[in-house]
Protein backbone atom coordinates (compact mmCIF):
# COMPACT_ATOMS: atom_id res chain seq x y z
CA UNK A 1 0.00 0.00 0.00
CA UNK A 2 2.75 2.79 0.34
CA UNK A 3 4.65 1.91 -2.78
CA UNK A 4 1.82 3.41 -4.89
CA UNK A 5 1.67 6.93 -2.83
CA UNK A 6 5.38 6.83 -3.38
CA UNK A 7 5.57 6.25 -6.88
CA UNK A 8 2.43 9.40 -7.09
CA UNK A 9 5.06 11.92 -5.20
CA UNK A 10 7.81 10.78 -7.76
CA UNK A 11 5.53 10.89 -10.87
CA UNK A 12 3.97 14.23 -9.35
CA UNK A 13 7.59 15.63 -8.40
CA UNK A 14 8.82 14.82 -11.98
CA UNK A 15 5.91 16.86 -13.31
CA UNK A 16 6.36 20.28 -11.41
CA UNK A 17 9.77 19.89 -11.71
CA UNK A 18 11.09 22.05 -14.76
CA UNK A 19 14.80 20.38 -14.96
CA UNK A 20 12.66 16.76 -15.66
CA UNK A 21 9.97 18.55 -17.60
CA UNK A 22 12.25 20.17 -20.25
CA UNK A 23 13.95 18.63 -22.97
CA UNK A 24 12.47 15.32 -22.77
CA UNK A 25 11.82 13.29 -25.92
CA UNK A 26 8.51 11.19 -26.58
CA UNK A 27 10.92 7.68 -26.10
CA UNK A 28 11.81 9.38 -22.33
CA UNK A 29 8.03 10.19 -22.16
CA UNK A 30 7.05 6.85 -23.39
CA UNK A 31 9.49 4.89 -20.86
CA UNK A 32 8.05 6.96 -18.01
CA UNK A 33 4.31 5.52 -18.73
CA UNK A 34 5.59 2.13 -19.18
CA UNK A 35 7.06 2.42 -15.44
CA UNK A 36 3.62 3.80 -13.99
CA UNK A 37 1.77 0.97 -16.74
CA UNK A 38 4.10 -1.97 -14.53
CA UNK A 39 3.30 -0.41 -10.99
CA UNK A 40 -0.23 -0.31 -12.26
CA UNK A 41 -0.24 -4.10 -13.62
CA UNK A 42 1.82 -6.66 -12.97
CA UNK A 43 1.05 -8.32 -16.20
CA UNK A 44 2.09 -5.06 -18.02
CA UNK A 45 3.29 -6.20 -21.78
CA UNK A 46 4.33 -3.14 -23.01
CA UNK A 47 2.21 -0.74 -25.13
CA UNK A 48 0.40 -1.34 -28.84
CA UNK A 49 0.26 1.08 -31.11
CA UNK A 50 -2.59 -0.68 -33.32
CA UNK A 51 -4.31 -0.23 -29.54
CA UNK A 52 -3.56 3.59 -29.27
CA UNK A 53 -5.09 3.86 -33.14
CA UNK A 54 -8.41 2.50 -31.91
CA UNK A 55 -8.79 4.55 -28.86
CA UNK A 56 -7.69 7.59 -30.63
CA UNK A 57 -10.43 7.55 -32.97
CA UNK A 58 -12.68 6.50 -30.61
CA UNK A 59 -15.63 8.37 -29.23
CA UNK A 60 -15.78 6.51 -25.68
CA UNK A 61 -19.74 6.68 -25.23
CA UNK A 62 -19.50 10.68 -25.60
CA UNK A 63 -19.46 13.53 -28.72
CA UNK A 64 -15.98 13.59 -29.06
CA UNK A 65 -12.87 11.84 -29.64
CA UNK A 66 -9.24 12.78 -29.78
CA UNK A 67 -9.47 12.51 -34.02
CA UNK A 68 -11.81 15.18 -33.55
CA UNK A 69 -9.62 18.04 -33.03
CA UNK A 70 -6.42 16.10 -33.83
CA UNK A 71 -8.18 14.46 -37.26
CA UNK A 72 -7.22 10.63 -38.24
CA UNK A 73 -4.00 12.05 -39.68
CA UNK A 74 -2.36 13.38 -36.67
CA UNK A 75 0.87 14.13 -38.88
CA UNK A 76 -1.41 17.18 -39.95
CA UNK A 77 -2.65 19.95 -38.82
CA UNK A 78 -5.90 20.07 -36.73
CA UNK A 79 -8.78 22.05 -35.61
CA UNK A 80 -10.45 22.56 -32.14
CA UNK A 81 -13.92 20.73 -32.62
CA UNK A 82 -15.69 23.94 -30.86
CA UNK A 83 -13.88 27.24 -31.74
CA UNK A 84 -12.32 26.31 -35.09
CA UNK A 85 -8.81 27.56 -33.86
CA UNK A 86 -6.24 25.77 -36.17
CA UNK A 87 -4.07 23.04 -33.97
CA UNK A 88 -0.45 22.31 -34.56
CA UNK A 89 -0.25 18.40 -35.78
CA UNK A 90 0.44 16.13 -32.68
CA UNK A 91 2.14 13.84 -34.22
CA UNK A 92 6.07 14.21 -33.60
CA UNK A 93 6.86 13.77 -37.55
CA UNK A 94 4.28 16.86 -38.11
CA UNK A 95 5.83 18.90 -35.64
CA UNK A 96 8.97 18.02 -33.46
CA UNK A 97 7.96 19.88 -29.88
CA UNK A 98 5.18 17.50 -29.29
CA UNK A 99 5.98 15.00 -26.33
CA UNK A 100 8.84 16.66 -25.38
CA UNK A 101 7.87 18.28 -22.29
CA UNK A 102 6.18 15.88 -19.60
CA UNK A 103 4.10 18.61 -17.84
CA UNK A 104 2.88 20.30 -21.06
CA UNK A 105 2.28 16.33 -22.01
CA UNK A 106 0.10 15.92 -18.92
CA UNK A 107 -1.42 18.92 -18.83
CA UNK A 108 -3.04 18.40 -22.19
CA UNK A 109 -3.77 14.38 -21.37
CA UNK A 110 -5.45 15.68 -18.42
CA UNK A 111 -8.02 18.01 -20.14
CA UNK A 112 -8.42 16.28 -23.11
CA UNK A 113 -9.40 12.99 -21.05
CA UNK A 114 -11.40 14.65 -19.34
CA UNK A 115 -13.28 15.90 -22.01
CA UNK A 116 -13.49 12.81 -24.28
CA UNK A 117 -13.95 9.93 -22.16
CA UNK A 118 -15.34 11.86 -18.65
CA UNK A 119 -11.94 10.32 -16.83
CA UNK A 120 -8.12 10.51 -16.71
CA UNK A 121 -6.28 8.12 -18.82
CA UNK A 122 -4.34 5.51 -17.01
CA UNK A 123 -0.62 5.31 -17.95
CA UNK A 124 -1.56 2.15 -20.45
CA UNK A 125 -3.76 3.94 -22.56
CA UNK A 126 -1.34 6.99 -22.80
CA UNK A 127 1.90 4.95 -24.08
CA UNK A 128 -0.48 3.19 -26.49
CA UNK A 129 -1.70 6.79 -28.32
CA UNK A 130 2.22 7.54 -27.86
CA UNK A 131 3.06 4.55 -29.49
CA UNK A 132 0.76 5.25 -32.50
CA UNK A 133 2.02 8.73 -32.64
CA UNK A 134 5.59 8.15 -32.74
CA UNK A 135 5.56 5.59 -35.45
CA UNK A 136 3.46 7.83 -37.61
CA UNK A 137 5.34 9.05 -40.69
CA UNK A 138 5.09 12.47 -42.48
CA UNK A 139 5.28 10.72 -46.25
CA UNK A 140 2.54 7.65 -44.72
CA UNK A 141 -0.70 8.28 -44.23
CA UNK A 142 -4.18 6.47 -45.00
CA UNK B 1 -31.06 41.19 -50.28
CA UNK B 2 -27.85 39.61 -51.47
CA UNK B 3 -24.53 38.96 -49.49
CA UNK B 4 -22.65 41.50 -51.58
CA UNK B 5 -25.80 44.13 -51.62
CA UNK B 6 -25.62 43.33 -47.82
CA UNK B 7 -21.83 43.88 -46.96
CA UNK B 8 -22.29 47.07 -49.03
CA UNK B 9 -24.42 48.13 -46.45
CA UNK B 10 -22.48 46.25 -43.71
CA UNK B 11 -19.79 49.04 -44.32
CA UNK B 12 -21.56 52.02 -44.90
CA UNK B 13 -23.15 51.23 -41.33
CA UNK B 14 -19.69 50.86 -40.74
CA UNK B 15 -18.10 53.88 -41.89
CA UNK B 16 -20.80 55.91 -40.22
CA UNK B 17 -20.60 54.40 -37.37
CA UNK B 18 -16.45 54.68 -37.41
CA UNK B 19 -17.16 58.77 -37.76
CA UNK B 20 -19.37 59.02 -35.47
CA UNK B 21 -16.99 57.20 -33.10
CA UNK B 22 -14.37 59.67 -34.06
CA UNK B 23 -16.13 62.58 -33.05
CA UNK B 24 -16.99 61.63 -29.46
CA UNK B 25 -13.32 59.32 -28.81
CA UNK B 26 -11.83 62.27 -27.40
CA UNK B 27 -14.73 62.58 -24.78
CA UNK B 28 -15.84 59.89 -24.03
CA UNK B 29 -12.25 57.66 -24.18
CA UNK B 30 -10.65 56.94 -20.48
CA UNK B 31 -7.35 54.81 -20.18
CA UNK B 32 -8.64 51.33 -19.82
CA UNK B 33 -12.17 51.58 -21.18
CA UNK B 34 -13.36 48.94 -24.21
CA UNK B 35 -13.95 51.98 -26.60
CA UNK B 36 -14.85 50.10 -29.57
CA UNK B 37 -11.53 47.48 -29.23
CA UNK B 38 -8.92 49.94 -29.86
CA UNK B 39 -7.46 50.10 -26.66
CA UNK B 40 -6.92 46.79 -26.21
CA UNK B 41 -3.73 45.63 -27.75
CA UNK B 42 -2.07 47.55 -24.93
CA UNK B 43 -1.86 44.61 -22.42
CA UNK B 44 -0.05 41.67 -22.52
CA UNK B 45 1.22 38.67 -20.72
CA UNK B 46 3.06 35.52 -21.66
CA UNK B 47 0.93 33.03 -19.61
CA UNK B 48 -2.31 34.27 -20.93
CA UNK B 49 -1.42 34.79 -24.57
CA UNK B 50 0.03 31.15 -24.56
CA UNK B 51 -2.33 29.24 -21.93
CA UNK B 52 -5.68 31.19 -22.89
CA UNK B 53 -4.80 31.40 -26.47
CA UNK B 54 -4.10 27.97 -27.34
CA UNK B 55 -7.54 26.42 -27.49
CA UNK B 56 -9.61 30.05 -28.84
CA UNK B 57 -8.32 33.65 -29.09
CA UNK B 58 -6.66 34.89 -26.15
CA UNK B 59 -9.77 37.53 -25.41
CA UNK B 60 -8.04 40.34 -24.01
CA UNK B 61 -8.61 41.69 -20.83
CA UNK B 62 -10.30 44.75 -21.48
CA UNK B 63 -13.47 43.22 -22.82
CA UNK B 64 -14.95 42.09 -19.15
CA UNK B 65 -15.01 42.96 -16.15
CA UNK B 66 -12.91 41.95 -13.25
CA UNK B 67 -16.00 40.06 -11.35
CA UNK B 68 -16.44 38.22 -14.68
CA UNK B 69 -12.63 37.57 -15.02
CA UNK B 70 -12.38 35.70 -11.46
CA UNK B 71 -15.77 33.73 -11.89
CA UNK B 72 -14.02 32.39 -15.39
CA UNK B 73 -10.48 31.70 -13.55
CA UNK B 74 -12.48 29.60 -10.34
CA UNK B 75 -15.04 27.69 -12.76
CA UNK B 76 -12.13 26.03 -15.80
CA UNK B 77 -12.71 22.68 -14.60
CA UNK B 78 -15.53 23.18 -16.45
CA UNK B 79 -15.05 25.92 -18.71
CA UNK B 80 -17.98 26.26 -21.42
CA UNK B 81 -18.00 22.51 -21.69
CA UNK B 82 -14.61 21.88 -21.32
CA UNK B 83 -11.60 20.95 -19.28
CA UNK B 84 -9.38 23.87 -19.06
CA UNK B 85 -7.31 23.28 -15.51
CA UNK B 86 -4.29 24.52 -15.15
CA UNK B 87 -1.44 24.68 -12.45
CA UNK B 88 -2.14 27.00 -9.57
CA UNK B 89 0.99 29.58 -10.28
CA UNK B 90 0.03 30.09 -13.63
CA UNK B 91 -3.85 30.46 -12.75
CA UNK B 92 -2.63 32.72 -10.38
CA UNK B 93 -0.41 34.94 -12.54
CA UNK B 94 -3.42 34.34 -15.28
CA UNK B 95 -5.89 35.82 -12.76
CA UNK B 96 -3.38 38.72 -11.85
CA UNK B 97 -3.37 40.16 -14.86
CA UNK B 98 -6.67 39.89 -16.03
CA UNK B 99 -8.31 41.45 -13.33
CA UNK B 100 -5.79 44.36 -13.25
CA UNK B 101 -6.16 45.54 -16.96
CA UNK B 102 -10.07 44.38 -16.87
CA UNK B 103 -12.80 46.67 -18.27
CA UNK B 104 -15.34 48.72 -16.65
CA UNK B 105 -18.72 46.72 -15.51
CA UNK B 106 -21.25 48.72 -18.31
CA UNK B 107 -24.28 46.11 -17.41
CA UNK B 108 -27.50 48.01 -16.73
CA UNK B 109 -29.06 46.97 -14.53
CA UNK B 110 -26.10 45.39 -12.84
CA UNK B 111 -26.41 41.81 -13.26
CA UNK B 112 -26.75 39.50 -10.61
CA UNK B 113 -24.05 37.82 -11.14
CA UNK B 114 -21.14 38.14 -13.36
CA UNK B 115 -21.14 38.00 -17.37
CA UNK B 116 -19.51 34.64 -18.51
CA UNK B 117 -19.48 35.47 -22.00
CA UNK B 118 -18.31 38.23 -23.80
CA UNK B 119 -20.92 38.06 -26.01
CA UNK B 120 -23.68 39.12 -23.65
CA UNK B 121 -21.84 42.18 -22.41
CA UNK B 122 -23.33 45.63 -23.89
CA UNK B 123 -20.15 46.36 -25.06
CA UNK B 124 -19.68 43.72 -27.85
CA UNK B 125 -23.83 43.74 -28.91
CA UNK B 126 -23.54 47.49 -29.56
CA UNK B 127 -19.73 47.18 -31.59
CA UNK B 128 -21.83 44.29 -33.54
CA UNK B 129 -25.81 45.51 -33.90
CA UNK B 130 -24.95 45.72 -37.07
CA UNK B 131 -23.95 42.08 -37.92
CA UNK B 132 -26.49 39.70 -38.96
CA UNK B 133 -27.22 36.40 -36.96
CA UNK B 134 -26.11 34.28 -39.98
CA UNK B 135 -23.51 35.87 -40.34
CA UNK B 136 -22.04 34.57 -37.26
CA UNK B 137 -23.69 31.21 -37.29
CA UNK B 138 -22.00 30.48 -41.33
CA UNK B 139 -19.64 27.79 -41.65
CA UNK B 140 -16.51 30.01 -42.28
CA UNK B 141 -17.44 32.32 -38.48
CA UNK B 142 -19.37 29.02 -36.67
CA UNK B 143 -19.70 31.56 -33.29
CA UNK B 144 -19.65 34.66 -32.35
CA UNK B 145 -17.01 34.09 -30.17
CA UNK B 146 -14.67 33.34 -32.89
CA UNK B 147 -13.25 36.77 -33.09
CA UNK B 148 -10.51 35.65 -35.58
CA UNK B 149 -12.46 34.78 -38.45
CA UNK B 150 -13.45 38.54 -39.45
CA UNK B 151 -10.91 40.37 -36.95
CA UNK B 152 -7.98 39.51 -39.20
CA UNK B 153 -5.48 40.78 -36.26
CA UNK B 154 -7.82 39.58 -33.28
CA UNK B 155 -4.83 37.32 -32.37
CA UNK B 156 -2.33 40.49 -31.92
CA UNK B 157 -5.39 42.13 -29.63
CA UNK B 158 -5.85 44.54 -32.48
CA UNK B 159 -9.92 44.88 -33.63
CA UNK B 160 -9.96 48.41 -35.19
CA UNK B 161 -12.46 48.57 -37.98
CA UNK B 162 -9.99 48.81 -41.03
CA UNK B 163 -9.00 45.26 -39.81
CA UNK B 164 -12.43 43.69 -40.70
CA UNK B 165 -13.27 41.47 -43.54
CA UNK B 166 -16.57 39.64 -42.98
CA UNK B 167 -16.39 36.18 -44.78
CA UNK B 168 -19.66 35.63 -47.04
CA UNK B 169 -22.46 33.98 -45.50
CA UNK B 170 -22.50 31.37 -48.66
CA UNK B 171 -19.29 29.85 -49.83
Amino acid sequence: MLERPIAGALALAAVLCPSAALAATPEDIARGYAEQAKQAASQFSGFSGARGKAFFESRHGGEWSCASCHTVNPVDPGRHAKTGKPIAPLAPAGDAERFTRLDKVEKWFRRNCSDVLDRACTAQEKGDILAYLMALSQGARR
Amino acid sequence: MNARRRSTVQLRSRVAKAVAFAAVAGILLSPGAIAGGHKLAAATNAAWKSECGSCHVAYPPGLLPAASWRAIMAGLDRHFGNDATIDAATGAAIEAFLVANAGRDRSKPPTAEPILRITETRGFRHEHDDVAPATFESPAVKSAANCGACHLNADSGRFSEREIRIPPSQP
